[in-house]
């Protein structure tokens, strides 16, 4: 194991030390059976070509602020509801009041007469449109659901969009649509998680069976010295990003025109495109700025009903749904009920691990929560069985939200393992080390990369972790009971499919990259950027990044943490394509002339012999050379499959203290520290940025958040951000964020993603120091004071 | 949003007859009625804006405080005599809202702001009789964490949302107010209204009443005061519940107290059964959470809010333990 102290220096420990840890890790995967994989850099195993960049990051990961950061001070990022059209016309949405039953009536007549309304379209006069392929059902699918959009009188949900009123101004749209009468005839539903929960099965997810099964886990259970079984439950979560959706809409000769909010843009146009009958480059949706998506800024009814709405009023519309629109319509994440069984020999490995329970989902969508993500790949254990139950209930979408299963999976598994280690008299994190596998503990697969080691031993000397063995360390400070706790984070990689831009070197020798990339915020076009410069061995101020337009190339999901990954596979297919477009212009005769895209590579702004870098042409001088004002190439990622071979995942380690008054049992974070293993990280500025906001989500996630679910009615009953409690300034904590840093030798740039990992962990690491603070347990999130005081 | 009118009052006497008629609505800084306007729960037809009357803060003839109606909760929060004479006010205020909605809200809109139950807000969604009476109440049976324990009904469990009433009760404030027929003052304390079966009469004002303003008698024992708001977070939540105290203490007994809860009754409650409870004795935790449960004897719970009884008696003994910690 490496000296703790030659990791302790966080987000400036150097690649040679963070390569070294790798290597203990790859060290030990080395004695297993190698399979034929392409790639790794230790020696003992085959040596193939790592991504070059990997070897010389150069600029990559130094801190850069975003570039539109002035734009958005300076409030000219024009977002959704911002573009303002000619003729414009203003909607109101209604919503449905009851579950589950059908519209009886629909008396609008005050509302059409009412002052400015230009339409008021429900299901007895909206066009005929097909239904939106739900996200992950089809390939191309990006709808939330595949609810038919009023196109006929059933209600599936209470909160569900039933009429729109279109009106010269805002204020007349809101009034007439509160004059809409509607009747319904009211079906049995099942809006109450009992009763939905008689009704469960063996959940998917993509396609696949959320399920493990390894061994006899309840018999190893049994038989185990030491075990802990407990139960979990968390609620349900809405999405309020500080954008609500929104959309301007207008049928442009045979185009529709978006201005969208959004994530997925070229699944969007395509999904969209099949509702309407056209093509779908007949769909145009942009979304320059996003305020916030985390997922849920996918295809929901307002696309639809706006874009209705506008064919038949024949004018744009604009519609800026409200904040309890959004709650209303526009998904959560599921509630869950858990169950975590650890077994373990007196030494802390792990005999049985067993992690299952359910969640309700609707009919009409292909996501469930998959909450056991983590708990196949976090720790060794001889036998498992690991499972998630569904059934459908009738309620708002369940849907994505930041690091969704993981985010409240790791929450039960890592408030259990603390348990275990308290049963044990270990300390937490030496539990963890003793579980450490050497393969992926589902599939058998190496890990690519694996830092969790890492991770806990760079955490523990940031924050100052003082070992245990199965006592509390709490203390009283004042009136506040202090303690504090520590848990594994994890999130997956995903790459998905699909990737393409386009690159022009123009003759002043600069860089264009075009993509139908998304920028939620985070940070991505600079972060494009920084990759475009790196690659081309351009200056990062010399490459300008086009996004946020499905007419560009490429499906760059903003999902999955997976964008920036999706990013780096393209622009190296665009370096390799651009490389031999270059070859062909430069003049006959020359070193570079004819070459393959192998022999060359593209350093200090312009191409050089791979063998002899020293042996180089600018693109000024070739473009000029060659009398062009600009070459253009088109090119397509090559299709992921590195997830194929290896076990390709990303770990952290997360450390809390948190306070709660000896009086009140008012819960407070004083301390939070995260190190995540992550890969490379490839803009230290941005990427901590995203660390930053998951550690402030998930504390939310355990101290607060909850949507109201009345089961009587199926209602969500908070739909408002002052009663929908989320953290504000004064619950955040100092936080403090590292990274490994060691890239990931089987990812392009070597970058795994960093956009969810840090929901996960925090979470736990907080209910664990409530416990060592108080000697409470609480399993039922959120905790609430009220569950402190008993 | 209805159509309304609009018209600015420039003094009480003009702002009482533009008021008078049935639908008019007297207008502060909006941050409750606008709201309420928008999602169709209140429909005047007509709005008197009453934010150019007085907002002065005057010391008066006997050593109190006048503030008028039209202060904002911010200048009231920071205004020197506030703070060192009633310093329970000027925290409760603080503990509020957001700076920027107490830069907007008036002492008048404060007193007058409407319950948060969120059943009451979901106009076409959930029944309500405070909104419509005779239709029900969703919240009893529904989500209730931030209901009334204290003085509820069978027709309504709501609780009056604000802070700042919380140490005005404690002080026995009293208003001012003005209507077409002349001008009258009452106390605050009398001003909320338990919910009975008739929650749709928040308040013994009459249609049209103006309040002008607010007066603090004088009260020593206010220098020596606290507030304690107990919530779900951090900042910018409403009360879970909340305590206004103030206390006397002469040779470790209890010689004079002032306490007031929030967030546990339809209107400010001012726990006099605590007071007379704590007079003449040691001035002990143990004495403190006994008269602290004694009020709370008479608490009905609901689903949610059980812990809410507890919570108020442990908050009420903590906040007279650090008063008299301070005077030991
Ligand atoms: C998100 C949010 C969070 C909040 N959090 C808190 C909190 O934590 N604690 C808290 O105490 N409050 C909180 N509030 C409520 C806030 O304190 C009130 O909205 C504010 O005090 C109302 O004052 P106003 O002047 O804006 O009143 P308005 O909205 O203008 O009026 C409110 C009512 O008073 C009437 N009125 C106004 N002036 C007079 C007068 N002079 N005479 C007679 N009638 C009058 C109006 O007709 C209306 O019925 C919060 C509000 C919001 C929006
Ligand atoms: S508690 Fe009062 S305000 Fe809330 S729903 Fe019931 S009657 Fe309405």
């Amino acid at each position: 194991m490496t000296d703790s102290k030659n990791l302790g220096k966080g987000s400036s420990i150097t690649r040679r030390e963070a390569l070294a840890g790798g290597a203990i890790v790859l060290g030990a995967i080395a004695t297993k059976p190698l399979s034929a994989a392409p790639t790794t850099s230790h020696s003992t195993v085959p040596k193939t070509v790592l991504d070059p960049l990997i070897e010389r990051p150069g600029q990559l990961g130094t801190p850069r602020s975003r570039r539109d950061g002035p734009l958005k001070v300076k409030g000219g990022a024009r977002y959704a509801a911002e573009h303002h059209l000619k003729d414009m016309t203003y909607a109101a949405l209604v919503f449905s009041t009851i579950a589950r039953g059908s519209i009886s009536e629909i008396d609008s007549r005050d509302a059409e007469t009412s002052p400015g309304v230009v339409l008021v379209m429900t299901h007895l006069n909206a066009p005929r449109m097909g239904a939106p392929e739900p996200f992950l059902a089809t390939p191309t699918g990006a709808s939330g659901s595949s609810h038919p959009v009023m196109q006929d009188a059933e209600v599936f949900w209470n909160g569900q969009p039933i009429a729109v009123v279109l009106a010269e101004t805002q204020e007349q749209a809101d009034r007439a649509a509160r004059l809409i009468q509607i009747t319904y005839q009211a079906k049995t539903s099942v809006t109450r998680f009992s009763e939905a929960k008689q009704l469960e099965t063996v959940a998917t997810f993509g396609g696949e069976k959320l399920q493990t099964v390894r061994g006899d886990a309840d018999a190893a259970l049994e038989a185990a010295p030491v075990k802990i079984d407990v139960s979990f439950s968390s609620p349900r979560h809405n999405h309020n990003q500080i954008e609500p959706h929104a959309v301007t809409v207008a049928w442009q000769g045979k185009t529709l025109r978006m201005y969208d909010c959004n994530q997925g843009l070229s699944l969007t146009a395509a999904t969209i495109a099949k509702v309407f009958g056209i093509e779908p480059a007949q769909v145009h949706v942009s979304a320059e700025f996003v305020g916030g998506s985390f997922g849920g800024k996918t295809l929901w009814q307002y696309h639809i009903v706006a874009a209705a709405a506008a064919k038949l009023s024949g004018r744009p519309v604009r519609m800026n749904v409200t904040r309890e629109g959004v709650f209303r319509m526009c998904g959560g994440r599921a509630p869950t009920e858990q169950r975590v069984a650890l077994g373990a020999d007196k030494d802390g490995r792990l005999k049985a691990l067993i992690h299952t329970g359910f969640t309700p989902k609707i009919q009409q969508n292909a996501m469930t929560e998959p909450f056991i993500e983590a708990t196949q790949r976090l720790y060794s254990s001889e036998t498992a069985r690991i499972e998630v139950r569904a059934a459908h209930m009738d309620m708002l979408s369940n849907t994505f939200m930041r690091a969704p299963g993981s985010a409240v999976g790791t929450y039960a598994l890592e408030t259990a393992m603390d348990e275990l280690a308290e049963k044990l008299t270990i300390d937490p994190i030496e539990l963890r080390l003793r579980n450490e596998p050497d393969v992926d503990p589902t599939n058998g697969k190496r890990f690519s990369q694996r830092g969790l080691v890492q991770a806990y031993q760079m955490g523990a000397e940031r924050f100052g972790w003082i070992p245990r063995k199965g006592q509390r360390l709490g203390r009283r400070e004042g009136e506040w009971l202090v303690g504090t706790g520590v848990a594994s984070a994890y999130y997956p990689h995903y790459h998905f499919p699909g990737g393409a831009a386009r690159v022009t070197i123009t003759a002043d020798g600069k860089l264009l990259v075009e993509l139908a990339a998304h920028e939620q915020g985070v940070g991505a076009a600079t972060t494009t950027a920084i990759i475009a410069a790196k690659r081309f061995g351009i200056d990062f101020e010399d490459v300008e990044v086009r996004y946020g337009d499905s007419l560009l190339p490429g499906s760059h999901p903003a999902g999955g943490s997976q964008q920036t990954a999706s990013i780096g596979a393209t622009i190296l297919a665009a370096n390799t394509a651009m490389i031999a477009e270059l070859a062909k212009i430069a003049p006959q005769g020359t070193p570079w002339a004819g070459l393959s895209s192998t022999g060359l590579t593209t350093v200090r702004a312009g191409i050089a012999l791979t063998e002899r870098p020293s042996v180089h042409i600018g693109y000024k001088e070739l473009l000029a050379r060659a009398g062009l004002q600009a070459i253009t190439i088109e090119a397509d990622a090559a299709t992921p499959t590195a997830a194929e071979t290896w076990s390709m995942h990303s770990y952290g380690a997360v450390f809390c203290e948190a306070r709660v008054n000896a009086d009140t049992r008012e819960l407070r974070v004083s301390r939070v520290t995260g190190v995540y293993d992550c890969g490379k990280i490839l803009n230290a500025k941005t990427a901590a940025s995203q660390f930053r906001g998951g550690i402030i989500m998930s504390l939310g996630l355990a101290m607060m958040e909850e949507t109201q679910f009345d089961e009587r009615t199926g209602r969500i009953i908070n739909a408002s951000m002052a009663e929908y409690h989320m953290p504000v300034h004064l619950d955040v904590p100092l936080i403090d964020v590292a990274w490994t840093d060691i890239p990931d030798p089987h990812a392009p740039t070597g970058a795994r993603g960093v956009g969810e990992i840090s929901m996960n962990g925090a979470s736990a690491a907080l209910a664990n120091a409530v416990y060592d603070a108080t000697g409470k347990r609480v399993r039922d999130l959120p905790i609430t004071l009220d569950k402190l005081m008993v | 949003m209805e159509l309304f009118t609009y018209e600015r009052a420039h003094n009480p006497e003009a702002a009482v007859i533009a008021g008078a008629p049935s639908r008019a609505k007297f207008l502060g800084g909006g941050t409750n009625l606008v709201d309420l306007m928008r999602e169709g729960i209140e429909r005047p037809s007509a709005l008197v804006d009453v934010t150019g009357l007085s907002q002065t803060i005057v010391e008066t003839a006997e050593g109190g405080l006048l503030i008028g109606a039209a202060a904002s909760n911010a200048a009231v929060a920071e205004h020197r005599l506030v703070r060192n004479r009633y310093p329970a006010l000027s925290r409760a205020i603080l503990a509020g809202a957001s700076a920027q909605i107490r830069n907007m809200a008036t002492v008048g809109g404060n007193i007058l702001q409407r319950t948060r139950c969120r059943y009451f807000y979901d106009v076409n969604g959930a029944r309500c009789n405070k909104r419509d009476p005779g239709q029900g109440c969703d919240a009893i049976g529904g989500f209730n964490r931030y209901h009334a324990v204290l003085g509820t009904s069978s027709h309504c469990i709501a609780t009056h949302p604000s802070d700042m009433c919380i140490p005005l009760v404690a002080f026995d404030a009293i208003v001012h107010l003005a209507a077409n027929g002349g001008s009258r003052s009452i106390k605050l304390a009398e001003l909320h209204r338990d919910p009975g079966d008739t929650p749709q009469i928040e308040t013994a004002l009459d249609p049209g009443e103006l309040i002008t303003a607010i007066e603090l008698p004088p009260l020593a024992l206010a220098r020596r005061s606290a507030y304690r708001k107990v919530r779900d977070r951090a900042s910018y939540a409403f009360a879970l519940i909340s305590v206004a105290a103030a206390l006397h203490v002469d040779d470790n007994r209890v010689t004079d107290v002032r306490l007031a809860l929030g967030g546990v009754a339809h209107k400010p409650w001012r726990a006099l059964i605590a007071e007379r409870a704590l007079v003449g004795q040691p001035a002990t935790y143990d004495t403190f959470l006994a008269a602290a449960r004694a009020e709370l004897r008479a608490a009905q719970t609901q689903r949610d809010n059980a812990f809410k009884p507890e919570l108020a008696a442990r908050t009420i003994a903590a906040v007279l333990r650090t008063l008299a910690e301070e005077q030991a």
